[in-house]
């Protein structure tokens, strides 16, 4: 295991060390700009004033999505800052769009791209979700109790997506910061395209593992069934395991062999293939 | 997209009929243009069901001479049949254009259909001894109340919501497929195969037809060719996730069996709930809660997947 520089070994620079930083940040904001030491705190201009205290829940088996949306809302709005969905019997799109801070929880299980585009909220869900769950979340925390279907937190950009239990094929498929957590499996081509931020998978992985990821990290527990193109093993440090103990306590997780023994997945970067020169002087060089 | 789904009770029979039509049903945003059942009732060894069409839906709305047509196209299959000595036990009319015959035959039956089918548009929709294919244009609800499928009472079924991508908008185009000549064997398919016309190709010059364009069609002939050579049916169904190319995910359908395969990219959907009484599998979770309003778990099968449960 290479050993962490314990002379730079304060917090603050093994955080930043692991981007964990700009990681919270770029979930708030397209900007890359944001600093870390930043006063204030960015919200949207349109986000409500909410009080966690303040809780509302309402029955939803009946109602049509749209509606459901629409009445998270409106209860932002009066200012619950916690909000019970119950029984939304698998509808797709439920909790899309909150950019909001929030406490959502969800009595049920959620269809295709339940809490998708969200920027803040923290959510639990006590039953299952559908395929695309939380795609392109910015912010916040997600945390599922059950299983989950495939392109589980495609393209996220921030935040903690959590599954207790297994989850299809192409996990974190274009992630781009972020982390996502699995209890057990997770499908093959997992991690596809994925730019940054990191996967945690307690179980086994399905083949094509890391398919041409450009960067991010992927920590495994159990067995890989094949990596993909341009995904190697890497070697686990002090700091990797350190993160891995710290964000699975937060969610009551361990790894079943202790984090010391998961597997380590990164890019390998020969597919890398950047340059400073735009096409057309490429062509010229060429 | 399309959307696809399957039921099985295991231990007693229940109103399959009516399930299927609330899961096909909640489905009906991922295929409007046409839905189709596979129905298993309880099986009787001693006649056959036959169901068949002599005319599309469109051809009756449209066509001139067709209502005249039909009673001629269905008296020259009576005729056909009187023929070749089979019996005929009981004759309805489904629709206008579609029927539901039961037979006592002990002949060859793929000659039979052959010679039935060499019948100017007539299809033999399928054929076996507890199978009951029905499919027509129009949502779950519709179809469902025009063939009176509620209150069917079955062991399991499978069923289909159609969104035309690669071949018409009709009934011939419509799932589920019947495996000709295999009794009670039906097919439904979500996705697309690429290897359609070479391996169509392939089983035409081993003797068997195809009704359709549609490339779902060659799933189901496919599985009956493998069986022809003495596969399981589990057997079949894991050699199909290598040799047909695509990504698809589909369910089939035998008298006493329920399988699903899903192929080596796991791009189709499909949840899957499995308990002691009962399995249910489809494209969406939206249609197993539409059975079950309890909170159930379910979980999605992974990539070159196969399962099969015996009723």
């Amino acid at each position: 295991m290479e050993e962490l520089d314990t002379a730079t070994g304060t917090e603050e620079t093994e955080s930043h060390f692991m981007g964990m930083h700009t990681e919270q940040l770029t979930g708030r904001s397209m900007t890359t700009f944001f600093s870390a030491e930043e006063a204030e705190n960015f919200t949207y201009a349109t986000a409500y004033e909410v009080d966690f205290n303040k809780r509302a829940e309402f029955e939803c088996a009946e109602m049509e999505v749209r509606d459901i949306n629409l009445k998270i809302r409106e209860l932002m709005e009066q200012g619950h800052g916690t909000i019970v969905l119950k029984n939304p019997m698998a509808k797709h799109g439920v909790g899309v769009g909150i950019l909001n801070r929030l406490n959502l929880i969800v009595e049920g299980s959620l269809g295709y791209f339940g809490v998708g585009l969200i920027d803040g909220p923290n959510v639990r869900i006590s039953g299952r979700v559908g395929w695309s769950c939380a795609e392109n979340m910015m912010a916040g925390s997600v945390v599922i109790e059950k299983n989950a279907g495939s392109t589980f937190g495609a393209a996220i950009r921030g935040g903690d997506l959590v599954c207790k239990g297994n989850v299809g094929s192409r996990t974190g498929i274009d992630m781009k910061g972020g982390t996502i957590i699995v209890g057990g499996k997770t499908g093959a081509f997992s991690g596809f395209m994925m730019q940054r931020g990191r996967m945690v998978v307690l179980g086994d992985a399905g083949k094509n593992l890391g398919d041409t990821m450009y960067d991010g990290t992927i920590y495994v527990g159990g067995k890989i069934e094949g990596l993909g193109t341009d995904a190697v093993e890497g070697e686990m440090t002090e700091l990797d395991c350190k993160w891995l103990k710290r964000k699975l306590d937060i969610y009551g997780m361990a790894a079943p062999n202790g984090v010391e023994n998961m597997k380590k997945i990164v890019a390998g970067k020969q597919l890398w293939n950047y340059d400073n020169l735009e096409p057309a002087e490429k062509k010229l060089v060429l | 997209m399309c959307g696809i789904a399957g039921l099985i009770h295991r231990g007693k029979p229940g109103d399959v009929g009516s399930e299927m039509t609330s899961m096909l049903q909640s489905l009906k945003h991922r295929g409007p243009d046409s839905t189709g059942f596979a129905l298993y009732g309880n099986p009787d060894a001693n006649q056959y069901i036959m169901r068949f069409k002599v005319a599309e839906q469109d051809e009756v709305s449209k066509g001139f001479d067709i209502h005249h047509q039909i009673p001629i196209r269905r008296s020259k299959v009576d005729e056909r049949l009187a023929e070749r000595n089979a019996k005929v036990i009981t004759a309805d009319a489904a629709t206008e254009y579609a029927f539901r015959y039961t037979i006592a035959y002990d002949g060859d039956m793929r000659g039979l259909i052959a010679y039935l089918e060499d019948i100017d548009n007539v299809e033999i929709l399928s054929v076996g001894h507890s199978l009951e294919l029905v499919k027509d244009m129009g949502d779950a609800t519709v179809v469902s109340d025009q063939y009176h499928l509620k209150g069917f009472n079955g062991t399991h079924g499978i069923g289909h919501t159609r969104m035309a991508t690669e071949s018409d908008v009709d009934i011939r185009s419509a799932h589920p497929y019947w495996a000709y000549p295999f009794n009670d064997v039906a097919v439904v398919h979500n996705g697309q195969l690429t290897n359609y016309w070479n391996s169509r190709r392939a089983l035409e010059r081993r003797g068997h037809r195809f009704m359709s364009n549609c490339d779902s069609e060659l799933i189901a002939v496919y599985l009956a060719d493998r069986m022809d050579q003495n596969d399981d049916l589990e057997g079949a169904m894991t050699r199909s996730i290598d040799e047909l190319d695509g990504v698809f995910t589909y369910l089939v359908a035998t008298s006493d069996q329920l399988g699903m395969a899903k192929d080596v990219m796991a791009a189709k959907p499909m949840v899957l709930y499995e308990s002691d009484e009962f399995v249910a599998l489809a494209s969406e979770e939206v249609a197993i809660r539409s059975v079950f309003r309890e909170e159930i778990d379910t979980f999605d099968p992974y990539e070159g997947e196969v399962r099969v449960w015996k009723s």
